[in-house]
């Protein structure tokens, strides 16, 4: 468990690549029981306007808090986490889309040892996800 | 033109079957959502005092789900979902989701606005366990584009 006394503003907690191919979206749509077409069938995509498949938003939103709880050692100490959707993935059929998550100290409480912890979801050199906040207890 | 019934603010639906929080499907979810494999094991689990493996903690979108098909298959909602896109999610915990837990939850429309021909509808799902006691918040905003936009 990290201690409080040790980070400072802005220091950078974690850092990860996601690999994101068809399968990963396969996958996710059976374990969330999310499984609209527009995540895995190109037609489907393309008769919506789409410019592709896309992962689903709240996949993207699940990997991204991966890193604060690998540094947490605990996904119990998670108190509140949100985003907005800014900007979708596309997903090709063959090969992956590469999904950067970067963890940052963005708020300090030591009386009550809660850290706010803002990430950085980025694709193809855009931010995917706005506003992206977690709480944690220390 | 309505692509969502603005009067549906405030409305409750009914709580959800009681939902029984497997360890497999914790691991299952988890592994979906590279989470890694020291978050899903038991003993280290144990070893931070917990009674079992805590879910990911986007889990609760499995319990969204089920209010949110209560909403699209309401039709005082008219909802029409081929327009709907994601805009916003949140998860506010009281405690974390582990399992073993006896969920059930209630899903509520906290908003619905007018943006720019759009609409933004917010909803509250209440995740309660066995004894009654809130255990989450699961708060989604989703955009009904309108038939312009």
């Amino acid at each position: 468990m990290p201690e409080i006394s040790e980070l400072t503003i802005g220091d950078v907690i974690a850092e990860k690549n996601f690999n994101l191919d068809r399968d990963s979206l396969v996958r996710y749509a059976g374990a969330s029981g999310d499984f609209n077409p527009i995540h895995y069938r190109d037609d489907m995509a393309a008769s919506v306007g789409l410019p592709g498949v896309l992962a689903h938003g709240m996949l993207t939103m699940g990997l991204s808090i991966d890193p604060v709880v690998s540094w947490l050692g605990d996904a119990g100490k998670i108190l509140e986490y949100g985003v907005r959707f800014t900007k979708p993935v596309v997903v090709p059929a063959k090969g992956r889309a590469v999904i950067t998550v970067v963890a940052k100290v963005a708020e300090l409480d030591p009386e009550t040892k809660k850290v706010r912890i803002d990430l950085q979801t980025s694709f193809d050199g855009n931010n995917v996800l706005g506003k992206s906040q977690v709480w944690v207890q220390l | 033109m309505s692509m969502v019934n603005p009067n549906i603010q405030g409305k409750r639906y009914p709580r959800s079957a009681a939902y029984l929080v497997g360890r497999e499907k914790i691991r299952e979810f988890a592994r979906a959502t590279f989470a890694s494999e020291e978050s899903i094991d038991l003993a280290a689990a144990k070893a931070s005092g917990h009674s079992d493996l805590v879910a990911p903690p986007t889990f609760p979108i499995v319990l969204q789900e089920f209010g949110l098909k209560l909403v699209i298959a309401d039709p005082e909602a008219g909802l029409d979902f081929s327009r709907v896109v994601h805009g916003e999610q949140k998860f506010v915990f009281q405690r974390p989701i582990v399992a073993g837990d006896l969920l059930t939850s209630e899903l509520s429309v906290a908003s619905v606005k007018s943006l720019g021909g759009n609409h933004m509808v917010v909803f509250d799902t209440e995740i309660f366990d066995e004894g009654n006691s809130l255990v989450c918040t699961a708060i989604s905003t989703l955009v009904v584009r309108g038939e312009d936009a």
